[in-house]
This record gives C-alpha cells, structure tokens and sequence, in this order.
C-alpha cells in the first residue's frame, strides 16, 4: 500500500510540536515516545502498520480545536482516531501525523425520551449508546458488528450501518446533529434534536466522509423504542439462486423484516465445525428476523414460511423462544471467528443489486477457484450489502498480494453489475486505489472539492478515500 | 431518461457558465416561490427527463429522470404494492401554483410529508444522483443500492440544495412496501400541550407510529390529534387496540380504519390543507417537538396565529398575518423558521446561517457553481 512521503521539515519539528502541544494538553494526553505511539500504528485493517509521530487523547471540544488550531499553524498532518476499529484503514496514520484519538471523550450529555434523542461525546463506544437508555426500553439503531468496541465518531466517519439497516437505516439516517471542529480549530454546530435543518444538508456529506471534514466531538443521535419483541427463522436452500429468488419474494410481498442474512456453504460448514449452531446441510442459510408482538411476529412469520415453502427449502426452522432466537442467530454472530480459526482472511463489503446475486455469487466461486483462494460469503441480503471473506495464509509469502488481487476483482464485479465498493466499511486506504472504477476523474474531483472548503491544506487524513494520483496535486499544494 | 437530453442541457449550462448567464432551473414549476427571488436571464427544463429508467421491486430500488411527475412514479411503484417512503407533499394546493410536481423538484428542495417521522426525509430515501454543476460537468455520486458508502454522500447535499449546486438530472431512491391496512387514532379537543405530549407517548410506544399531527382549532373543542399506524391488517388492529388503550384519558377518542377516509386525513396534513384557502402568510418552523407548542404560544402572543402540528410537534406550520416574521418566535429555542407562502415576494424568505456555516456553504456553491449562474440567490 502506497503512502505519501512523509514530510521531512515535520519530522525534524517533531519535540518543537511537542512542546506546543503540551502547552495545550495535560502530560498524559500527548504521546510521542516511539514506544509508545505504535499502540496506534494500526486499525482493524492490520496488514498496514505504520506509528504514527504523535498521538493525543484530548478530553474536551475545546482541546481538541487547540490541538487542530496547532497541527493547522505548523502544516502538521492529523489523522482523526475512534475506538481504531476501521476495516478499511480509516485511521491508519502516517509516519508525520499527529494521530487525534477521542478515546477518552466518551460522555452522555443528555437524554430526551420525549423527544427521542440522545446526544453523547463522540469518543462513547456504540452499544453503550444503547446502553445508557436501554433501562427505559430505548434503543440506537445502526449496529455495526464490531458495536461492542467501536465509537459514534468512527460511526459518523464511516456511516456505519449493521444487520438491522434494512428497517431502520445507517448511521446518516438516525444522526440529528453534530460538534465538529475544523482543521482551523473553529467550532461548529450542525443540525441538532430537530429533524430537518436549515440550508445545505452539511450533516448528509459530513457523515460519511471519513475523517476528512472535520473532527466530530459530539453527537445527538436519534432513539427509538424497543419493539415489543423479535424471532428470527432459519431456512435452508439446495442453491444460491433459489435463496436469492427467496429473498426477493419476501421483499415483494410486502414484507419487511429487520434483517435477512445470508450465508453460503463454505460459511454454514465452517461455523457448524466452530460453534455447532446445528445449521442444515445446504448450498445457502438465511436467517430473516421481524419484529412486533407475539401475534404480530407470528402473522409475518407465517407469510414468510408461505412463500419460502414455494422454494424447496431443505429446512424451515422458525423460533418460538428467546433461547431459540439465540440459537438460531449463534452461528451468524460466530461466522468471522469460525473463518479466523481457520485461517486469516479478508472481509470485503461491495454492495449489489439484489437481483444480481446468483450471478455474483457464482462468479466469486470460479474466482474462487483460479485465485486457489477459499472464499466464504456472509451478507445481509436484504440490501445486497456482500462480505465475503476470502481465506489466505499472512505467513506465506505472496499470499497477501493475491488475496488483495482478488479481493479488487470481487469489487470490480460488484461495481460491473451494478453496486458499489463499500456498503458500509467505507473506502479508507483498503479501497481507495479502486475508486476510480466506480468514479469517473469528474465525479472523484466533485467530491475532493468538498474537502477544498473544509480543509483548504489537506491535512486532515488526507491519504485516503481518493486515489493518491488524484489527489497528489490537492495534497502537495 | 436519455443520455442526450442529459447532455443537451450540460451543454446549455456550460454556454451559460462561459456567458456568466444566469439560470432558473425548472421542473413541474409548481414550487417555484420556495426560497428567495433569484436573478434570472434563462431557464433550463428538466422536462425532457421525463421516464423511471430501472424499477427493481425485488430490490426496493426505482431509478428516473428528474422531469418525471411524481404521480408516474407513485403509479408504477404503486402497480407493484410498494411506494416512497417520504410521502412527499403536494404545494399546490398551499401556494396556489399550477403544473404538475416532478420527482427532481421534490429532490431539489427536500420535501417529505407525515411519513418522515417513521421512515425519514427524502434525502434519507435518496440513494443516487446524477447532475450537472455549474460549469456544464456531468457529476454522478451515489448508485442504485440502498447501502453505499464509497466516498462521499454527494447524494446528501444535492437534495434540498435548491439547485445551486448543480441541475439535477437523474434521480435513484430506496422504496418500501405499500401498507396492507392503516388505522388512525383521532383525538378531539386536546389543547396544543396535551396533544404534542399525547404524539410523544404514543411515539414513544412499541407500536411503529408512522403519523403524528394535530390541527388546531379557534376553539380547543374542534382541534383534532391523528396519529398513523401502518402495516398488516392484524397488526394494525392490534397496535391500534393497545394504543387507544394507552391514550385513553383525554378528549373524545375514536380509530378511524377505513381506507379512503385515512387518505383523506392525512393528505389534508401532508399538505396543510387548512392554509389553502386563508389569505395570510404560512410559515414552517422545525424544532424538538417538545418545544413545538412553546412556538406557537410565542406567536400567539405576537399576532393572530392558527397551527398545524406534524412530526409529533416538530414541524409547526404557522399561518400568520401577511408580512410577519415569525423568527422572534424562536428566541431562545432551537430550530428554524422558513417562510413558504407571503402576499407579494418579500425576496428573502430563507433565514440566514450562523457565520461559519454560511462560509461553509458560500465556499461549495463556489465550487460547484463557480459563476454563481444557478438558481442565484435562492437559498440566500
């Protein structure tokens, strides 16, 4: 993975920029000892390693617009850093950045029920959103699977979606409004705990422009009551095709579950070898989840079993319990441990229409097949959001590079027939040579012209989302 | 769409940005007094975009040129059991405007109806857009899947951006099945207070509310409380059964179950139907929906003042005599106030931003529509 060269006149300023920090941070918030900054030297993306020069770990607003205000005077590059959770090398540094980690921002700030919103420090991880007012039957909608870790700034960054996105959307649709600092070191608020907001909608791009708008402090979330209930039900299928036709039957019928999951053989053997969820033998598993009352989930089950029973399925397992519920669901939640335990491997997340499944998923296998790569597809269905996890062995040499090879040539499938990239992981340094497949020079350069007005320098994380060509002249101007 | 009828307007635009010639984008034309007066010496039509180019029920995904009626679309997705999520409004009625609304114009300026309280605005159905900056470049972003996170959401920005960023020409949303049975629990003579707290206990149920208004009256007896539940039949009588229950305290409670009837509700909230035929300025103030009666009571103390409550109280839709500012009205709260509808154009009806938001957002028109030729002036 090409990086920019670092800049030397930072790297010789390196204790001066100390200095200057600590003027503005207490001791323990500004890490500089090489020892200890390669705590930071990577995100979730672990092939890339770099440590950073820096790294701070401000606890207000106010010391993280210092902080900017200083890297900003003294062309310092910044990479902005969640909980590091990134499958996309989101927060990856550079060897002369300044990594701005919001860890220990991680308050709740206040709570509405009436009003249905929560706004919480950015640095607070994902589930404990849900956990500061699941006491009064409240939840916070977007879960990404690494919710247990992962933090509201990474989720804004990233747009983070989850399982249960195809009823209540990614994080862009359940975010009211946000503090973010620019570069600069100004302050500002967008949005708030109203719905629609005056002017350009500044929240929709900032949302999902990975670090590089600004840095996110704070967030006002929108919350929602708990469903009375939820059941899922297990179905298996002799083919691909005939889980996919499934799939879209459901979605035509006018039902709308909140989460239709998909896995495929290879999967379905490696999580039965690794947690014995008691998965049946077949080409393809589906778990669709819905919610209501016992009545109102019964009545959505049985129009579910109706139309999947047209498709042959080789097993229909509808849970009637919350123990059945956990067992049916143990499997999925076990599917990227049981394909660790295998080996290493590599979670994609292109995302295609529906309707182009079967192809895609039989094109992966005959890829699959001249890479001499195992591949093993786990996605959420009901929004065509793909992860297959392409197996690989980090140990033997060369091993990586193809594995990437193929992973680009999945991408550029996803993008052929009709998808995207990245549905939810986002673009990071991962995916950003492949940008311009999906974008022509025009449509890349509309966006980089967004980060123009926010960060007239490039220095916020600017290695990533756009291909280095495209950006060289942006970043060394 | 066609991609000459594409090209022949990036054509126009790109004459027009070498001529410095300002532009008035337009679409249905049927809410062309939204936002300020803008300098106009052309017009560019979106008309001949007219066609939906790929509708996917499998996939809940439907893809049309902006030219395209709204009502084609709500046709189509409606011959397959499906419709848009945001129940967009019809200004017709409220402005006194003639033509027929196209999908571009509802993108253009954002427009959502009751639904938004459940299923979110149009920007948050909106998943793909193609469009044509100021300099006549052809700049897609987004795509036809509902989960898309490559780059930035440019999607985001174009819609409600009034066209100064750019004239849209194609336009690509994530849809949903059409309801099998709606109920609507309606309450009479709550005042203002009692009705946006009765909206927050049933929104704050387990029972999918996907409507919340409340039309007030000059006496409190007449005002109405509506709230939306929708999906399965079984369901809905079910959750309708539990929530009357509920909200069973107050007023002269009653559910209405019909289909036609249920229309007819809540178009006459979707588009403010109570304002058509007053000859007074509206207003539409957004804010926490707590704070929704707090405005109200302001204005009434500042003039005579009738409301309309959606959004569980968050939307306030004010009628207030011809010439009123009502931003007085939401001293100390948070939220804004845009004028929709005034006797003779004042010109400015969008509130001015804080300093460094309007920086933010001088900065992307100049980017984006480098000569300022694009709806100029609309958004302030």
């Amino acid at each position: 993975m090409e990086m920019p060269k670092p800049d030397i006149t930072v790297l010789d300023r390196k204790s001066e920029i100390v200095q200057k920090l600590l003027k503005v941070l207490p001791k323990d918030a500004v890490i500089f000892e090489e020892r200890e900054t390669h705590a930071y030297e990577c995100d979730g993306l672990t092939a890339y390693r770099c440590a950073p020069m820096i790294a701070v770990l401000p606890s207000t607003t106010e010391e993280v617009s210092a902080v900017l205000k200083i890297c900003h005077a003294e062309g310092v590059p910044v990479v902005p850093r969640g909980s590091g959770t990134s499958l996309a090398g989101g927060a990856l540094p550079t060897e002369d950045c300044v990594i701005l980690g919001i860890a220990r921002m991680n308050g709740v700030l206040e709570t509405n029920y009436d009003d249905r919103y929560i706004r919480v420090q950015s640095g607070r991880t994902n589930l404990s959103v849900t956990g500061a007012v699941e006491e009064n039957d409240f939840f916070y909608a977007p879960d990404p699977s690494s919710q247990l870790a992962c933090a509201i700034a990474g989720n804004v960054a990233m747009n983070s979606g989850g399982a249960h996105c195809l009823k209540y959307g990614v994080t862009t649709n359940n975010l009211l409004g946000v503090k973010m600092v620019m570069m600069d070191g100004e302050i500002v608020d967008i949005g708030g705990a109203y719905l629609d907001n005056a002017g350009l909608d500044l929240l929709g791009v900032i949302c999902g422009s990975e670090g590089q708008l600004g840095v996110v402090t704070e967030a006002t979330l929108r919350i929602l009551r708990k469903p009375e209930g939820a059941r899922p039900i297990l179905m298996g299928f002799n083919s691909n095709e005939v889980a996919g036709a499934c799939v879209s039957d459901i979605i035509k019928a006018g039902v709308l579950p909140v989460a239709i999951e998909f896995m495929d053989k290879p999967c379905v053997e490696a999580v039965e070898d690794f947690a014995q969820a008691g998965y049946p033998t077949a080409e393809a598993v589906l778990i669709v989840e819905v919610e209501g009352s016992d009545e109102e989930i019964d009545e959505q089950l049985s129009k579910i079993v109706a139309i999947a029973k047209k498709h042959d399925p080789v097993e229909l397992r509808e849970s009637k319990s919350a123990e059945e519920s956990a067992a049916i669901w143990a499997g999925r939640k076990a599917a990227f441990g049981a394909m660790g335990r295998i080996n290493d491997y590599m979670c994609l997340d292109g995302t295609i229409p529906v309707s182009e499944l079967p192809l895609v998923l039989r094109r992966i296998g005959e890829m699959s097949e001249q890479y001499g790569l195992k591949v093993a597809n786990v996605f959420h269905a009901g929004d065509g959001n793909m992860h297959p996890l392409i197996l690989f062995d980090a140990n033997k040499p060369g091993d990586l590079e193809l594995c990437e090879e193929f992973g680009a040539d999945i991408l550029k499938l996803c993008v052929e027939v009709g998808g995207c990239l990245t549905g939810e992981h986002g673009v990071g340094v991962e995916k950003r040579d492949l940008m311009s497949t999906q974008y022509t020079d025009a449509d890349l350069d509309a966006q980089m012209r967004v980060k123009d007005v926010f960060d007239p320098k490039w220095l916020l994380n600017a290695a990533k989302v756009f291909p280095l060509a495209s950006s060289d002249a942006r970043r060394s101007a | 769409m066609t991609q000459t009828a594409e090209q022949k307007l990036a054509d126009q635009v790109a004459q027009a940005h070498s001529n410095g010639q300002k532009l008035r984008i337009i679409g249905g034309g049927t809410r062309q007094s939204l936002g300020n007066t803008c300098d106009i010496a052309a017009t560019v039509s979106t008309s001949d975009l007219n066609g939906i180019s790929l509708y996917e029920p499998g996939a809940l995904t439907i893809v049309a040129g902006t030219g395209t009626p709204v009502e084609d679309i709500e046709k189509a997705l409606a011959a397959e059991g499906q419709r848009l999520p945001f129940e967009p409004m019809d200004h017709r009625g409220l402005l006194g405007s003639k033509g027929t609304p196209t999908i571009g114009g509802v993108v253009a300026c954002n427009i959502s109806g009751p639904a938004r309280i459940q299923a979110g605005s149009c920007r948050d159905s909106l998943i793909g857009v193609r469009m044509i900056d100021g300099t006549g470049t052809i700049i897609k972003n987004g795509g036809r899947v509902m989960k898309n996170v490559t780059g930035y959401d440019l999607v985001k920005l174009a819609s409600g951006s009034f066209g100064t960023l750019g004239v849209l020409t194609e336009v690509a949303f994530k849809v949903l099945p059409a309801s099998e049975a709606t109920a609507t629990i309606k309450i009479q003579g709550l005042t203002d207070e009692v009705a946006v707290a009765t909206l927050s206990e049933a929104l704050t149920a387990p029972y999918d509310v996907s409507g919340a208004a409340h039309i007030t009256a000059q006496d409190t007896k007449d005002a109405t409380t509506l709230i939306r539940l929708q999906g399965f039949k079984k369901s809905v009588a079910y959750r309708a059964d539990k929530l009357k229950e509920q909200l069973n305290k107050t007023g002269d409670i009653s559910v209405v179950t019909a289909a036609k009837q249920n229309a007819m509700l809540w178009k006459t909230v979707r588009d403010v139907e109570a304002f058509h035929k007053t000859q007074t300025a509206v207003w539409r103030i957004s804010v926490a929906p707590s704070d929704g009666p707090n405005v109200a009571q302001a204005l009434r103390n500042m003039t005579d003042t009738q409301v309309v409550y959606d959004w569980g109280g968050g939307l306030v839709w004010a009628s207030v005599p011809y010439g009123t500012d009502v931003r007085a009205a939401l001293t100390g709260i948070d939220g804004y106030a845009v004028c929709i509808r005034d006797q003779g154009a004042s010109g400015q009806s969008v509130v001015p931003q804080n300093a460094a938001i309007a920086k933010i957002e001088q900065g992307l028109r100049a980017k984006f529509d480098p000569k300022g030729i694009l709806n100029t002036g609309i958004m302030g």
